[in-house]
């Protein structure tokens, strides 16, 4: 039973950073109609980003280890954000009007620069991340011997999404995000600027990613370059589970594939870890395509 | 006129590959068995993705299980590789109808997110040695050589004609399809679903065929791979592969038999003559697809339109 | 004799009901008009009749079969063939290429008699295009075989869809708004096209909101409002019904 609680807050911290990375998914999905491929790649670029930054700048030595933290996560947040926006603007907006297609093979080969940039920048081998900010701490919770960083993993992508979620529900900008998602074209009769709604969505989606891909650094202490493509294509599945283009679904589907892993890597197989969110994502198709959250939409004849 | 420029340009083209094995050393001739390996693939995703437009990145899942059916039979009973060549086929066309039936229906981006997952979910079982079979990830060695008249191919050269007449064939078949009422069928899917079903053809079936018909050649594909490596293993089948297909059909021309054997050639061919910048390849042709999408999304050499012989039809003919 | 007999046919789209048990009959050579303010159910009807929804009640009786629950390119090989109110052709394919997805469904060859060419896949081929080119002559669309559709005018794209409805041979042909976005010459031509189907002894089901050209051929008028059928006869006793009178007066008659 132990056991059990463990590997639940183990998912339950993977699944959070899972959660971030769909939102990025998700938000550019539903604004877009399309599957950044690239997303998972700057969520590599943020793991090295933040890796860089730990290393030459002694943040925590100045900052202590939690402020030094948060600085580094906002500080790698603005710049995956940065690339988020250029990213949208050079291979994005010129295939806004052509097919589908188009798109998607446009971000497949943004995903490919991207993560062969990251490999001649920062090599092709795994690079060990500096685990020494934060204090290696076992709390002791109910019984169960819970490492601090896994609480802190947890309790950052959480805050993070409750942001989130309050700016796209409560702001003026917000429901212009939610507007652009639903109809470009009436959108713009409303006097929204479509284009600038669009580069704000590259702005915090990429930008969530970004922080997961600190997380993930500090969480397991080592990157490597292709490890955008696993992790992205688990957070796709993470938002299809929840339904696509749907915030909470979102956040929901990523917690929800973290904890299905684990438990199922534990309790089931380990060498089949990374078959089930595939596993899953092919049953979720089959059975409710639009995911947990997500309505169905009736095809218009 | 036009006719006559075209049967030219084939005739030309097909000299020019097949004196290769004069002049070029054993390297370069692999390197053009490669690219008529990576063309008969990307052929026969074409029917998937090219003419019926079904964002299909999973390709490799059926080349993996026409090469491992190959594969195992021929380690574990010894039957010929290249009496196995139709039943590696078959196989991938078996797995492909009960995997894409379930499927079939799903739109766009989910269509191509779940053939990820499947051509993943299969390289994952093939590492876990599925039944005992596939030989984890070490793969399966020792695979006979193919054997036609007791005279083994073995040599780059020997394999070029194998590989490259196994094309000559498919292109001739597929150009043949393109003129037909099942390719016409997979176009008006392409083009708008419901209208195509509205006109009369069934779509739910012809996709699911599409996808049977190009299992069936990655299949092949598939044993001839294994019985030119003699070893398989679970990598040579990765999301890559499909990736590299997925894109070598795009780029060269979506739905055009000429332009996706110039994408095998761009994509497979190409990066062989910039080895020495081998760290930056990759980061230009991902570099190239975006732009290829902004400027040219309809490949190098789009399909051209279908000439129907109507002067031949008088007006008293017979009608359907 | 009746070709197509609609029995309490029903469909709900989450609580709205968008056709509740509309019941009417169309006769063999016939021309049968459709009509009713906007969002009366009118198109639904329609694609309840060729498949594209399942009614949740009802039947749909054509030649003594029912159609509800089958798939519509089946629908379409029975003999109901259709034009989209949104017009739907094959933008990238030429003109001809549209025509003859009409003849697919009349066509046999399979992937092996095609990759092969054999002699009854030729000739098969060879009469469909025999058949096409009719079509586009009855419409008067032939000289324009070659463009890619979406080069037409915008009603000859209307002129395309029916062309490539009548080359599946059907025996009911159901038109979606055909007059929508047409001028009046070409309006006209299409009322002669109409009729010229009816003397090819095609049976005729159409929407449209030109009521000029409805009077002038329909013979039998079926009037929905929300859903519900309220009255149905000839252009006379429809223009006589004081509750269609209501339904249309003072409202004004675009497109849905």
């Amino acid at each position: 039973m132990e056991f059990f609680f463990e590997q639940l807050i183990n998912g339950l911290a993977v699944g959070g950073i899972y959660a971030l990375i769909a939102l990025g998914y998700t938000m550019v999905y539903g604004v877009m109609r399309l599957i950044n491929f690239a997303h998972g790649d700057l969520f590599t670029i943020g793991s090295y980003l933040g890796m860089t930054i730990l290393a030459s700048y002694a943040v925590a030595e100045y900052l202590g280890p939690f402020i030094g933290v948060l600085v580094l996560i906002m500080m790698v947040m603005i710049l995956v954000g940065i690339i988020g926006v250029i990213l949208e603007r050079v291979a994005y907006r010129p295939v806004r009007q052509a097919d589908r297609l188009s798109a998607v093979v446009s971000a497949l080969g943004a995903s490919i620069f991207f993560s062969n940039l990251v490999m001649l920048i920062w090599g092709p081998r795994f690079r060990v991340y500096p685990d020494d900010i934060l204090p290696r701490i076992t709390l002791n919770i109910l019984g169960l011997d819970v490492p601090l960083l896994r609480i802190l993993v947890l309790a950052t992508s959480l805050m993070l999404m409750a942001i989130l979620y309050f700016f796209v529900q409560k702001t003026k900008t917000g429901t212009a995000i939610r507007a652009v998602a639903i109809d470009h074209g009436a959108s713009r009769l409303m006097g929204i600027n479509v284009n600038r709604i669009i580069s704000l969505v590259f702005l915090i989606g990429p930008s969530l990613g970004g922080a997961a891909g600190v997380m993930i650094g500090l969480y397991y202490g080592q990157v490597n370059f292709t490890m955008g493509w696993s992790y992205g294509l688990k957070a796709f599945i993470a938002a299809v589970l929840g339904g696509i283009g749907n915030i909470p679904g979102a956040m929901l589907g990523g917690l929800l594939l973290g904890v299905i892993e684990a438990l199922g890597a534990a309790f089931i197989s380990t060498a089949w870890k990374d078959g089930i969110a595939f596993i899953v994502l092919i049953l979720i198709l089959i059975f409710r395509p639009a995911g947990l959250l997500g309505e169905r939409i009736a095809d218009k004849v | 006129m036009l006719k006559h420029k075209n049967t030219l340009m084939v005739v030309a083209f097909s000299a020019a590959i097949f004196s290769c094995p004069f002049f070029l050393n054993a390297y370069w001739i692999d390197v053009i068995n490669n690219v008529g390996m990576y063309a008969i693939l990307a052929l026969s995703l074409n029917f998937i993705v090219g003419y019926t437009g079904l964002f299909h990145m999973g390709h490799a899942a059926f080349f993996a299980v026409g090469a491992y059916t190959a594969a195992i039979l021929n380690t574990s009973y010894s039957i010929p590789i290249l009496l196995l060549l139709p039943v590696s086929g078959a196989a991938a066309a078996l797995f492909a109808y009960l995997v894409a039936r379930p499927i079939i229906h799903l739109r766009g981006d989910y269509l191509l997110i779940v053939t990820i997952a499947i051509v993943e979910v299969v390289r994952i079982a093939l590492v876990n040695n599925v039944f005992g079979l596939t030989g984890g990830s070490n793969g399966i060695f020792g695979i006979s050589r193919p054997e036609i008249f007791g005279f083994s191919i073995r040599r780059p050269h020997e394999f070029f004609y194998y590989i490259w007449s196994f094309l000559a064939v498919s292109v001739f078949l597929f150009h043949m399809l393109e003129k037909s009422r099942f390719v016409r069928a997979l176009n008006y899917i392409k083009n708008d679903e419901t209208a195509a079903e509205g006109s009369g053809v069934d779509v739910a079936y012809y996709k699911l065929i599409a996808f049977v018909l190009g299992a069936f050649w990655a299949g092949m594909v598939g044993n001839i791979f294994a019985s030119k490596m003699t070893l398989i293993s679970p990598q040579s089948f990765n999301f890559w592969e499909s990736v590299i297909l997925f894109v070598i059909v795009i780029l060269g021309g979506s739905g055009s038999i000429r332009g996706v054997i110039l994408g095998a050639f761009l994509i497979v061919g190409l990066p062989e003559l910039f080895r020495q910048f081998a760290g930056a390849r990759m980061l230009i042709f991902g570099a190239a697809m975006v732009a290829m999408m902004v400027f040219r999304p309809q490949g190098f050499l789009p399909p051209l339109p279908r000439k129907y012989p109507t002067h031949k039809i008088k007006p008293g003919d017979e009608t359907l | 004799m009746t070709l197509l007999g609609i029995r309490n046919l029903t469909k709900k789209f989450g609580g709205l009901m968008a056709v509740n048990d509309v019941s009417f009959d169309v006769e063999q050579g016939k021309i049968v008009g459709l009509i009713g303010p906007n969002g009366a159910g009118k198109t639904t009807v329609f694609n309840l009749i060729t498949g594209n929804y399942i009614p949740d009640h009802g039947e749909i009786i054509f030649n003594g079969r029912d159609l509800a629950g089958l798939k519509t390119h089946k629908i379409v090989s029975l003999g109901i063939a259709r034009t989209f109110q949104t017009i739907r052709l094959f933008k990238n394919l030429s003109v001809l290429e549209n025509v003859l997805a009409g003849c697919h469904c009349r066509m046999r060859s399979g992937i092996f008699s095609s990759m092969f060419r054999l002699p009854s896949q030729r000739r098969e081929e060879k009469l469909a295009l025999g058949r096409a080119l009719k079509e586009l002559e009855f419409v008067g669309l032939k000289e324009h075989m070659n463009l890619k559709s979406m080069n037409l005018s915008y009603g000859n794209q209307r002129l395309l869809e029916i062309a490539r409805a009548l080359a599946s041979s059907p025996s009911l042909i159901v038109l979606d708004e055909p007059a929508g976005g047409m001028n009046d010459y070409e309006t006209q031509r299409l009322v002669g096209l109409i009729e010229k189907m009816q003397a090819r002894g095609l049976t005729v089901l159409l929407i449209e909101h030109d009521m000029n050209l409805v009077m002038r051929i329909c013979e039998h008028i079926v009037v929905l409002e929300h859903g519900a059928l309220i009255a149905q006869g000839s252009a006379r006793e429809i223009t006589a019904d004081s509750r269609v009178i209501e339904a249309y007066l003072g409202i004004d008659d675009e497109e849905d």
